[in-house]
This record gives C-alpha cells, structure tokens and sequence, in this order.
C-alpha cells in the first residue's frame, strides 16, 4: 500500500478528478481479499424449497395482522422502556466519562465495554440477573455508554478552544460547562438522538434472546411460521422508528423516562453468592479453579482449536464478504437515491427502500434470511450487506448531491463513474471502513442464529453453563473489535480519510 | 526597517525608546520582559525584548498590524494568567448562551461550580443582579438575554468587554477591545474599562485613542520596540509614522 506523502498536497487535490494510487489499490486488495475469503465460506442453500418459504413470506408481508393487542402494546411498552432507560443510563455514564477522556485507561475501558455487543452482555447479565428488567436495562446500557463516553470525548476535543481560553482558570469544570459543552452541544444532543435509534434497534433485537420486546414477539411469529403476524409486528416496528422525529422531543424527555420507569422497574431478583459466585468462580477456567492450575495448557489448546480458531476465521471470513458485498450494493444503490441521476419520483422510492433496509437490525434481516435458505453464511452475508449497504448508500447519495457539475457534464453512467465517483470515492471508504467495524461485531454475534461465527460458541458455551469458556470466548470476541477498531483507524489517517463523528 | 523609522523619529522620543523604562521604580513592575524572543505559530516575531510595566500605569501598544501587538498581550497574560482582565481580539464567545451567561462567564472563579451550574440552567439573583448592572453600563441591558449568536458585531464586542471587567481583576489586558464600535462608544467604553482597573495594557490602531486615555505609548515595528515614551510627549503625526 502506498500512503500519501503529504497531508498538504492532499488537501490541494483530494477534491480532484484523479484516483488516487492508494485509494485504488486499497480496493483491489479488499477484493482479492475477500474473493479468497469466499473459498472458505459455506454458502450453500440448506433449504429444501426457499421459494415455497418466500411466498409465504411475501403473502404475509401483504396481509399483515394483528393477533393481540395486549400483547403489541406490551412489547412497544417494553422496547420503549429498555431502550428510554438504557440511553438515560449509557448517556449520563458516557458523558461522566467523556470528562476524564484524556486518560488513556478510560479510553481503553471505554473501548473495552463497547467491544462486547449488547447481545453478549445481555446473555452474561441473564447468568446474573435472569430475565429480568435490570438485565436488559445493562445489556444496553454498558456498550452504550463506551460508545457515547467516545463520541462525546471526541466532540469535546474538537470543539475550538478559544472561548475556554479566553476566561481565567479555563481548566475548571465551571469553564468547561460555559464554553466547551454548549458549543459541541449540537453535534451532541444529535449523535445521542441518532444513538437512540441504534438502542430501539438493539432493544429489539435482545428480544431474540428472551427479553420480551418487540424482538421476542417477532421471533415467536417467524418461527412458528406466522409470516402476517410477524409483518404486522415488523410494520409497528417500522412506524415506531420512523416516526421518531415527531415523538421524540427533547422536552417530552423527563415525562417519557418517568413512565418508563414506572412502567418497568429496574429491578430483579438475584442472590449475592450466586452473583458473586458467577465472577469469581465461575468465569475462571476450570483448570485455574483447582489449587494445582494442571491442565490449563490443555485447557488453552482445546479451546483454540476447537472453538477459537474455527470462530476467528469464519467471522472474519464473514465479515471480509459482507464488507466487499456492502460495498458493491452500496455503489448500486447510489445512483437510485441521487438527484443528480434520478428524477424526485424514483428518488423518493429510493429514500424509502433504503430506509426499510437500514431501519431493519441486521439481526432480524438475518433470522428471516435463515429461515429461507437454512444456516449457512449466504443469509447472514445477505443480511449484513443489505442492511450496511443501504446507511453507506444514503451517506454517499447525500455527499455526491453537494458536487456541484459544470452545465455540460456527461449523463449516465459515465457521469456515475468520471464525476460522482471519482469525486467521492474517498468519502466512500471512509464511510465502509467505519461500517467494518459495525459488520466485524455483526459477523461474531450472528453466530447465535447457528452460523459457526464466535457468536456461535458463545452461545453453546452458555447454553451448557460452561461460562469460563464463554467469557475467553466473549474476550476474544472484544479483542478482536478493538484489533479491528484501531486497524480501520490506521488506514482511515494513512488514507487521509475524514475521521470526525458525523459520518457514524 | 528600524533604522529607517529612527531617522525620521525625533531625538527625544529615541532616548526614550532605548532605556527600559517604569514610571515608578519604587513598585515592583506586574509584567516584566527581558531579552525575550516572542513566537506567533512558529515564526519569532519580537525578538530581543526587554519591557517592564508598573502597577498604575496606562500603556497603548501601537504599531502596524501583524508587528505582534496581541503576541506581546499574549506572552503578558502568560505571566499572571488568573490575575489579569482578558479581552482578546477574537471574542470567543459561546455563540448559542445568553448575553448574560457570556458576561457572567467573566466571573466563574468566584463561585462553586455547583452554583454556576444552577446559574447556567437559570440565572442566580446575585450573578444576575451584578451582570444586569455591568449590561446597563454597556448598554446592553435591552439584550441581556438574547443569544449572542442574536446580536451586532458591536454588540459582541461590548459582551466580551463585560466578560473581561467581571473578571474583575486590577489588570486589564485588551487587544483592540473597540475596534468594533463608532467613536463616541469606543470613548465611553475605554473611561469605564480605566475606571474600573489600576493597570491597563491596551493594542490600539486608533492613535488619538491611545494618546488621550493612556500615559505611555509602545511602538512595535520590525520585530522591535521602537518607541517608548509618556504620551504627553507625543503627538499624533509621531505616532503616524509607526505606520509608515
């Protein structure tokens, strides 16, 4: 890879026409990269008869239904209130914590809890705290709060000193409440809006695992074949996210906690030995347990090969595909949401395709997609491919619609690939190397669906109460996020990529 | 370009210029320069520097810009950053909060952090008495609880002003602190800055300005002091030669 000597000359012709050199073997090397990766991918079609499956699907989608209200209002109450909660939670920490940001233990502490998805923390805190509300309310607000702690540390930083400077002891955290936190108060309340979203989604999701939100209702429906059913959870679902902008208002906020928190205490029930139990005993390896430590070499070269490695390599195998098939779908659905390519009409039917796709959890697209082709990487690749591309397609249909062409400029395809492209193809990578992240964690918790990812060992692990083996499992599983992290970092700043927030 | 500028100087003010002067050497100078080599964004743009500024006295920093006037205030304020008022040429102000929270900003170091806290959500008495006070004095009592982001370069400019008098310090520090506003402000703004500090270190392009409220005038030019002198030994031809 050749980076680019000068961040001057960067600046002088990143907008140009010219592709750079580095730009472009980058991409050739992410798709050698991942053609290899397919060799060792399992993307058969297990299903007898997937078209039988996706009729019925399509004719549910059609007439959807709704079999129990008490039960729809229950799972909106419940959604609401974990994700309401756990934001409160995850933004009240996240901002305690983005004030000693500068630290670098609190950046690794940070990086650490969110590494562990919320699904993984949800089924730890499941061994501690059963199915109950305090478990969901931690599920998402532990990840959440590294998330934010980052993002609001990162705001923070960049917001112009100069007014902080200006006053005498600008070091003081009164200094800081007067300057710094109204001026990236903006950018702020916005990524937490936008976050709050990503909590609906991910409330939604560890409905999957038992906590009875939308998710769980959704999962019972599609099982057990219900398709009209499940469309008319899945339409609620989408209402509720979409209609977001009108409902959710900022001063609206302290009544809709306080209901959620009536609504759904946070609370469970759970005995102090056990729970100390669980993180003093339980999670050590069984060799270490005794006073010996015999056989934890064994131990170690067990668990490597048989669960380790197998789940490495095939989340990454994963990942490395769905990132290439993020791409490629992506670039296909530019032009299809760009008014420079499409008239309002089409464009418009591309806003709200792209819309369903992106407001869909990459879990649930990947549960339906398995029930039509049957465990194997195919519906996970096509779940995480569509559900990235449609947020990278959005960013970059949004940038492209800034380039201003000259009046002359050539229609089409070429126009496509000489002027937008070529223009925002560094935009573009930018925006996939952040999703790299996003599929990286995707790819190891999609195992739970029975895709033999990390998620998948995970799972069994705590399904035969074997929790040592899940938390070096859950370990790997966080290193290998904050591996990823940083490597897409490096080649984003080696890139010149643009590394602020607001592409997230 | 000094050797130049000392041709066309009188003799008198040379003189002057070349001693380090205090008008009072029985008190101990509050800022103190000596032999000291200034840097604006890695380029040394004062170099050999000696200056001693009493407490009492009223100095105007003149010179053409980019001499390095508000690098000089700067390395000032390094010495006694908490013990002296400071009004930057770029304000700096929090554009979204309030007339009143940008003046009370001035005086965060006085109260707990609780307090100001509270005092951001809604305005103190005590705060609000004494910024409502310093407002009616800049006239700026009509728009105490506008945005900032609301109002006037003027206007800006007078809110950065009261921020560094409720600082309330002796010292006053300000670059240019009236470039924004006519005449009859400017005046009126400058009696009530040498009204309400002991000391006053003022960048100012306006020569009259500088020769009628302060009682000693610094001319930068070249990277040097090329002037120093009390101001009724000046006149405003001389100091229009700095500019030249």
């Amino acid at each position: 890879m050749q980076t680019v000597p000068d961040n001057k000359l960067i600046n002088k012709v990143g907008q140009s026409v010219r592709w750079d050199y580095s730009l472009r073997s980058m991409s050739f090397y992410l798709a050698v990269v991942s053609g290899l990766c397919l060799f060792f991918a399992d993307l058969e079609i297990i299903s007898p008869n997937p078209w039988l499956e996706f009729k019925a699907m399509g004719q549910g989608l059609i007439n959807p239904k709704i079999v129990s209200y008490s039960e729809l209002l229950a799972g909106l109450g419940n959604t609401l209130s974990f994700a309401l909660q756990g934001m409160a939670v995850a933004a009240l920490a996240g901002f305690m914590l983005a004030l000693v940001y500068q630290h670098w233990w609190v950046r690794v502490f940070c990086a650490f809890i969110r590494a562990i998805h919320e699904l993984f923390w949800a089924l730890i805190f499941i061994q501690c705290f059963g199915l109950s509300p305090l478990t969901g309310l931690l599920a998402i607000a532990l990840p959440y709060a590294g998330t934010l702690a980052k993002i609001y540390g990162e705001l923070f930083e960049e917001t112009s000193p100069q007014a902080r400077a200006n006053l005498l002891n600008s070091k003081s955290l009164s200094a800081f409440l007067y300057t710094t936190l109204p001026l990236a108060w903006p950018a702020l309340s916005h990524y937490t809006r936008y976050r709050f979203e990503c909590a609906l989604r991910s409330t939604v999701v560890l409905g999957f695992v038992g906590l009875p939100t939308l998710g769980f209702y959704l999962e019972t429906s599609l099982s057990e074949g219900h398709y009209a059913e499940a469309a008319g959870l899945l339409y609620v679902l989408l209402l509720l996210i979409a209609s977001q902008r009108w409902w959710l208002r900022k001063t609206l906020l302290p009544v809709y906690l306080l209901l959620a928190v009536v609504y759904l205490p946070p609370s469970a029930s759970f005995d102090w030995p056990t729970l100390v139990r669980f993180f003093t005993e339980d999670i050590i390896p069984l060799p270490l347990r005794a006073a010996s430590g015999d056989g934890l070499v064994s131990w170690l070269a067990f668990m490597w090969q048989q669960q380790l490695w197998p789940g490495l390599s095939n989340t990454l195998v994963l990942s490395q595909i769905a990132l290439f098939a993020t791409a490629l779908l992506a670039l296909l659905f530019v032009p299809f949401n760009s008014r420079l390519f499409v008239g309002p009409f089409i464009k418009r039917g591309g806003d709200g395709l792209l819309i369903i796709a992106r407001t869909l959890p990459e879990y649930l697209l990947a549960f339906v997609a398995l029930l039509l082709w049957g465990p194997s990487m195919l519906p996970a690749i096509v779940a995480l491919a569509l559900h990235n591309s449609a947020i990278v397609a959005h960013l970059l249909a949004r940038f492209s619609e800034q380039i201003v062409l000259r009046d002359d400029a050539c229609k089409g395809v070429n126009r496509y690939f000489y002027e937008v492209l070529a223009r925002s193809y560094r935009q573009f990578l930018a925006i996939l190397f952040y999703r790299w992240e996003v599929i990286m964690r995707e790819s190891a918790i999609l195992g739970i669906l029975g895709i033999a990812t990390l998620g998948f060992y995970i799972d069994s692990a705590f399904e035969e109460f074997r929790f040592d083996r899940a938390a070096l499992l859950i370990l790997a599983s966080a290193l290998l996020n904050m591996a990823v992290d940083t490597l897409a970092r490096c080649l984003r700043r080696g890139l010149h990529l643009n590394t602020t927030a607001d592409i997230r | 370009m000094s050797a130049e500028f000392i041709s066309t100087c009188p003799e008198s003010i040379l003189r002057e210029g070349r001693r380090v002067k205090t008008s009072d050497p029985g008190k101990e100078p509050v800022f103190s320069l000596l032999n000291a080599q200034l840097v604006y964004e890695g380029r040394v743009v004062l170099s050999n520097l000696s200056l001693n500024i009493a407490p009492g006295e009223r100095v105007a920093l003149v010179g053409k810009s980019g001499v390095g006037k508000s690098t000089l205030l700067g390395a000032l304020r390094e010495q006694l950053p908490n013990g002296s008022a400071w009004c930057p040429q770029q304000p700096g102000l929090v554009a979204m909060l309030s007339v009143y929270h940008n003046i009370y900003m001035g005086g965060l170091h006085r109260h707990t952090s609780l307090y100001n806290l509270l005092n951001l959500i809604k305005p103190l008495p005590q705060g609000l008495g004494e910024v409502a006070e310093l407002a009616q004095l800049l006239g700026l009592d009509k728009h105490l609880f506008d945005r900032v982001e609301q109002i006037s370069g003027g206007q800006a400019q007078r809110v950065a002003i009261g921020r560094a008098l409720y600082q309330q310090k002796n010292i006053f520090l300000g670059d240019e602190p009236v470039s924004a506003v006519d005449d009859y402000q400017a005046q009126q703004l400058l009696t009530l800055i040498a009204k309400k500090h002991e000391t006053l270190v003022l960048a100012l392009h306006d020569v009259e300005l500088a020769l009628h409220f302060c009682d000693r005038i610094i001319g930068l030019k070249g990277g040097a002091i090329v002037l120093d002198a009390p101001s009724s030994d000046l006149n405003t031809q001389q100091l229009a030669d700095l500019y030249c």
